[in-house]
């Protein structure tokens, strides 16, 4: 079977953005447990500072993924009729991009 | 007609599906999966409103003290927290870990309680 029909990428990288996407999530929970940012200022300069915006940025670039494999499953298990699976395929990822787009600006822009 | 074609069953009783422990965990897995995507630009919204000075910080804690947003926020809690339990499973499995029958029951009603136990202790906090 030619690689491009295995499916093995979207297995793989299911799995891979899953594990970071855990321990982003784990690192977050415990420094809000830990140590909450109090206020704006504590919240912002932790978000925006250099390694955690490039974090947060990973975190939502293996999410975006994630959603795409698993929507994309969805659509293919679920929707049959090749029109309406390929129109809400292209809608899925317009809107995943979109969102991309938009964290990206979200994180670049608020540095100030 | 052949006579195997006449005998098929022309209904569907939804009631006589046999689902096991682990066929719950898995469609549940899905379901909070779409949940959450559909969660993702709630969650932007709010990054990016935190992160547009003071007084949209205040907002964003304002919101979650809104009553409807406390059910979205339990809601998506237990769709994470399945999410998380189940696909842990799954990676377990992956590598040999649990693919057993009855260790694998056991971690589909580990999952399964595990994320509504999640989701129950978040509600006590909020509410």
């Amino acid at each position: 079977m030619r690689r491009k029909y295995t499916g093995l990428r979207a297995w793989l990288v299911q799995r891979v953005s899953a594990v970071y996407m855990f321990f982003f999530m784990v690192f977050f929970l415990v420094h809000f447990a830990v140590d909450p940012p109090q206020q704006y200022p504590a919240w912002h300069a932790w978000i925006t500072s250099s390694a955690m915006s490039i974090a947060t940025a990973a975190f939502f670039a293996a999410l975006l993924a994630h959603a795409w494999v698993g929507l994309r499953d969805v659509l293919i298990d679920y929707v049959h009729a090749i029109t309406i699976r390929v129109a809400l395929l292209g809608l899925v990822g317009f809107g995943l991009t979109a969102m991309g787009v938009w964290v990206v600006r979200v994180l670049w822009t608020r540095h100030g | 007609m052949p006579n195997s074609q006449k005998q098929r069953p022309v209904f569907f009783n939804l009631a006589e599906i046999q689902l096991p422990v682990g066929a719950l965990t898995s469609i549940t897995h899905r379901i909070a999966g779409v949940l959450l995507a559909l969660g993702i630009p709630f969650c932007i919204y709010l990054l990016d409103l935190s992160l547009q000075g003071s007084s949209g910080y205040s907002r964003v804690i304002a919101l979650l003290d809104y009553l409807p947003v406390k059910g979205a926020v339990i809601v998506l809690t237990w769709a994470l927290a399945h999410h998380v339990l189940a696909g842990i499973r799954h990676l377990l499995s992956d590598i040999d870990i649990g693919s057993q029958l009855p260790a694998s029951r056991r971690s589909a009603w580990i999952a399964n309680i595990g994320g509504v136990a999640v989701s129950l202790f978040v509600a006590g906090a909020l509410l």
